[in-house]
């Protein structure tokens, strides 16, 4: 007999919003003229992720529970991790949006299934194809993101690890210069992807093996009372730390970060590792949390030595970097390894001071990959470290936003990364992991002279190369001012945001 | 007027004053004046704050400040002084102005260079005043870290030819030193009462840690300010820097900045960990008796004239470090009083330094001067007056501290005294030396005629004289403001000074 099951609507009003945002704007595809389709898909999409912030926080934030026969929960961390999502994608697709005075976003190509420098290609520039799908699939990603850190079942947060994936795969290929290299990086994320899905899947099936259930409470249960076919659990853990691992891009999963963020359009590149990393670590924090907490000393020193392992490598491997964006994509692995040893301490400060490190660096990682859009040579991005040399002189504001967010990403104080990473170090050492803040400031120390030397060539650099900056319009704009702001506001007043983190950092189960 | 935000308001003033510096237009003519008017302002602000601060208890903190800020790290917006923090704020204050004077000319107003030099400046006032005025730990570990961007510029940016390489190592010492300290931080609040102020100082002093767990956060503490002291064999750092900076940059870096170390290690290194000290004792004094000796050598050994005021600092800054660790009243008290000596002295001797330089084309190179005192008698008089202060002939400022410093030290470790006492011959040596070979002499060859000192130069070199003199002959006003608060300093960490008292200033005592 079946009955259905009950289902909270309005709890995932956001998500429902989303994806309905996203199907509209398939149907805009479908459906609208060429000229058309730009000038109404940016409102619906900037429209949709802004009605889906409001009914998060109007709505859904009363309707916490585990619904759906416990398929999904929302609960604070979740709403928080939601939120986050949206508001960096919310910055994120202005970015995406930036037309910079051409009659398409700028970063993406009119043509994505042709060869690269074939007849096709010329033709759809010729005449002047627009590419606007990318926000629709950014938008359904948004809601796999969304759904990430909501499920309480693995098969759900297999499937939403499926649908966050698959259109950043689609979209790392779009950008519009150095059609090859795109086309790589998106068959490398797409391969490399697949792989880490099939281990998530594979450790899904063994914790279900375990536990004789997919739900993650139950799990739990089965942790706690130990009677499980107990050498399936630690395997399964780890396989399903391989996904979730993967997609945070921490060593030893780290590999297609640098390719993959250089050869996909940079604005995609900043959403990209921003959002994706905001909903793996949400998705991360509810497995380890809440599934297999118990279990902890199975997984917490292997995580452990990922932790170190990601910040040391991230940093080592940073500093011999002579492009921009890979520059960002090592620094993102450091990130990541900062991130997981706050998460890896357990107990509130964990899960708190991992959502706040979260909110800090996607909201320095979206400008910073915006401005790097700005800075071109002959018409495609100049990302070489050389060619970045004098830009203070001939561009201060600009320079001078690169350099705050190299501040703090270098994590000097009245800047979010030093309050982020006082939070994380805080928990480690509270949660007895002393040894892995050491080697956080130790590598912070290394990723500090990559930084300091990307704003020395800036302003101490000389200017006679040819590169020069082209003006935004307020998309790129907004998306930078809200950044730095961000970036200042949460160094130098972190309180009420910490409260949030610090209040909602309690899962249900 | 007790009740007025002093230190807030010194706080302030100079930080204001970087951003109207930064943000005036870009051709105007007189950054420079309001850059001065700025800080002026500031000297006058302090001169009416201590006015308000009571000498006759020196040894509290005093126009306390204490606001909530990051209640959620226990972070206290907290700031004070005793005796110490007051001298050294009023040495600061004192020397900004008279820098920025002596920068007069050395930046061109093109572009924003000279808004930029002078606003960072301002900034780096700012952060000096709450360095010295933090009581919360976490509040000094911010101004301390936040001190090195406005450095890394003013090094990096209007240095010599080798200044980026010489920001980028300073810039990584100190960060390297402070990022350790930060797990240290973080340490001693777990160790802590904890809660909402949990970092303030007050709450911190007294704690019984003891063992392994101290040893550990007082060498946290300690490499960080040894770092920035700057000590064997950490001092590599320094004379790169110094030698490439501006001079007026140099003061500021080795007159006030290092300063922070010695400060540290009395306010925190000490208060906070008495045991740790005491164990660490005979490890920092062979150090700094090595410091001593080691700095000495090497600035006999120098032929670039900044290099040589860099290791001379380097040798003055083993005799402070030696004076701290011997731990009597006299010593001790010795010490804080050379901080000030030091900085008045080097201030001097760099500046001057500086505007020979500038007359002989920019070489620093030693042997390419000669008979410098029959082209500019006034300068090379004032230069071997700054000399013989820095070699501590009686009468001039450095003799007293250098005195008490070897005296006090002499009550307690006899062998490290005599030790470092010989370092005063050396120090005869590699002033009187110097002299010799730039001023005395058979008059230069030039190509073109050069004035002696200018009016503008004058302002510069007649306060730091003036100062000399002063603290030379009547040492007591500051003494009084410093005893009280070295006693304070040796109550905490429970050592008395070992009988009999040697009778230093009479029978007043």
């Amino acid at each position: 007999m079946f009955t259905a099951p009950e289902i909270d609507y309005l709890a995932f009003l956001p998500l429902i919003i989303v994806f309905a945002g996203g199907l509209v704007g398939c149907l805009v595809e479908g459906f609208a003229g060429r000229g058309q389709r730009y000038a109404i898909q940016l409102p619906l999409t900037v429209g949709t992720l802004v009605l889906a912030l409001v009914a998060l926080v109007t709505v859904s934030r009363d309707h916490t529970g585990i619904t759906a026969a416990g398929a999904l929960v929302t609960d604070d961390p979740a709403l928080v991790i939601q939120g986050l999502v949206l508001a960096l994608a919310l910055t994120g697709v202005m970015v995406m949006g930036e037309r910079l005075g051409g009659a398409t976003p700028d970063a993406f190509t009119q043509a994505g299934v042709s060869i690269p420098g074939s007849q096709e290609e010329a033709l759809a520039t010729k005449l002047g194809a627009t590419t606007t799908e990318i926000f629709p699939l950014t938008l359904l990603s948004v809601g796999g993101m969304m759904l990430f850190p909501a499920a309480n079942d693995l098969m759900v947060m297999f499937i939403a690890l499926e649908v966050l994936s698959l259109p950043l795969y689609v979209l790392c290929g779009l950008a519009r210069r150095r059609r090859l290299l795109s086309q790589e990086a998106s068959l490398k994320y797409f391969m490399l992807g697949s792989f880490s899905s099939a281990f998530f899947l594979f450790g899904a099936v063994l914790l279900y093996g375990y536990a004789g259930s997919m739900r993650l409470d139950v799990i739990a249960d089965t942790v706690a009372t130990g009677v499980g076919m107990e050498g399936l659990l630690a395997p399964g853990i780890l396989l399903l730390s391989v996904g979730l691992l993967f997609k945070v891009g921490a060593v030893p999963f780290h590999a297609w970060t640098p390719d993959v963020y250089q050869g996909a359009p940079t604005p995609v590149t900043g959403f990209m590792a921003a959002c994706t990393k905001v909903a793996a670590f949400g998705a991360m924090l509810r497995i380890f949390y809440v599934a297999v907490e118990g279990a902890r000393l199975d997984w917490q020193p292997v995580l452990a030595a990922v932790a170190a392992l990601s910040m040391v490598v991230g940093a080592v491997m940073s500093i011999q970097q002579t492009d921009i964006k890979r520059i960002l994509a090592y620094s993102s692995i450091a990130h990541a390894g900062f991130i997981l040893a706050g998460l890896i301490a357990l107990e509130q400060t964990g899960a708190s001071s991992t959502m706040f490190y979260l909110m800090a660096y996607g909201f320095m990682t979206i400008p910073a990959f915006a401005l790097v859009t700005l800075v071109r040579t002959a018409g495609s991005e100049a990302t070489h470290i050389t060619q970045w040399s004098g830009l203070a002189q001939r561009s201060p504001w600009l320079a001078g936003a690169f350099a705050f967010l190299l501040l703090a990403f270098a994590g000097i104080p009245l800047t979010s990364g030093f309050t982020g990473k006082f939070a994380v170090f805080t928990a480690a050492v509270d949660g007895g992991y002393w040894w892995l803040a050491v080697v956080g400031v130790l590598a912070s120390a290394v990723t500090a002279y990559i930084y300091f030397k990307l704003i020395m060539v800036m302003y101490f650099g000389d200017e006679s190369v040819g590169t020069h900056v082209v003006r935004p319009s307020w998309l790129t704009t907004f998306a930078v001012v809200a950044g730095l702001a961000i970036t200042l506001g949460l160094g130098v007043a972190p309180s009420p945001l910490l409260e949030l983190a610090e209040g909602a950092a309690t899962f249900l189960r | 007027m007790t009740d007025f935000p002093w230190m807030t308001t010194l706080l302030l003033v100079p930080a204001v004053g970087a951003l109207v510096v930064a943000l005036l237009p870009k051709g105007f003519g007189r950054v420079r004046e309001v850059a001065l008017a700025f800080s002026l302002v500031t000297l006058a602000l302090t001169a009416v704050a201590a006015s308000n601060f009571d000498i006759g208890t020196a040894g509290q903190l005093q126009l306390q400040e204490t606001y909530s800020w990051i209640p959620q790290f226990g972070v206290s917006f907290a700031l004070g002084m005793d005796g110490i923090a007051l001298t050294m704020i009023v040495l600061s204050v004192i020397l900004v102005p008279i820098c920025l004077v002596a920068a007069w000319d050395d930046v061109p107003n093109e572009g924003r260079r000279q808004h930029g030099y002078f606003a960072w400046m301002l900034l780096l006032e700012a952060f000096m005043v709450g360095v010295f005025a933090a009581t919360d730990v976490f509040l000094f570990y911010v101004f301390f870290e936040a001190m090195l961007v406005p450095v890394y510029f003013l090094i990096g940016r209007y240095g010599g030819k080798q200044r980026a390489a010489a920001a980028t190592s300073f810039l990584l010492y100190s960060l390297l030193g402070g990022l350790v300290m930060l797990v240290a931080v973080i340490a001693l609040y777990l160790q802590g009462p904890g809660g909402s102020d949990g970092f303030l100082l007050e709450r911190l002093t007294g704690l019984e840690i003891g063992g392994t767990t101290e040893i550990l956060l007082f060498l946290g503490f300690f490499l960080a300010f040894a770092i920035k002291a700057p000590m064997w064999p950490l001092h590599t750092w320094l004379p790169k820097a110094a030698s490439e900076a501006r001079p007026a940059t140099s003061v500021m870096l080795v007159a006030v900045l290092d300063k922070v170390g010695t400060f540290g290690m009395i306010r925190f290194c000490l208060q906070l960990f008495p045991e740790a000290s005491e164990w660490a004792t005979p490890v920092v004094m062979v150090l700094a008796v090595i410091s001593i000796l080691f700095g000495a050598l090497l600035a006999i050994g120098q032929t670039d004239m900044m290099r040589l005021i860099a290791y001379t600092s380097i040798s003055h800054f083993g005799f402070i470090v030696l004076g701290i660790f011997a731990m009597t009243t006299v010593s001790q008290t010795g010490s804080t009083l050379y901080m000030v000596n030091h900085g008045f002295t080097t201030a001097a001797l760099f500046l001057i330094a500086g505007m020979l330089i500038v007359r002989n084309g920019g070489s620093r190179h030693i042997p390419s001067y000669g008979g410098w005192q029959k082209v500019t008698p006034l300068i090379a008089g004032t230069l071997l007056v700054a000399g013989l202060s820095g070699l501590a002939l009686p009468g001039l400022n450095a003799f007293v501290s250098e005195f008490m410093v070897i005296v006090g030290t002499f009550q307690r470790y006899p062998a490290f005294a005599v030790v470092g006492a010989s370092a005063v011959i050396l120090a005869a040596l590699y002033i009187l030396l110097w002299y010799k070979k730039l001023a005395t002499g058979p008059a230069p060859e030039l190509s073109a005629p050069v004035t002696d000192m200018s009016v503008r130069e004058k302002v510069v070199v007649v306060p730091l004289i003036a100062a000399f003199l002063v603290l030379g002959f009547y040492p007591k006003p500051v003494i009084d403001a410093l005893e009280p608060a070295v006693t304070t300093t040796l109550q905490t960490v429970g050592i008395t000074d070992p009988a009999p008292t040697a009778d230093l200033e009479g029978s007043d005592r």
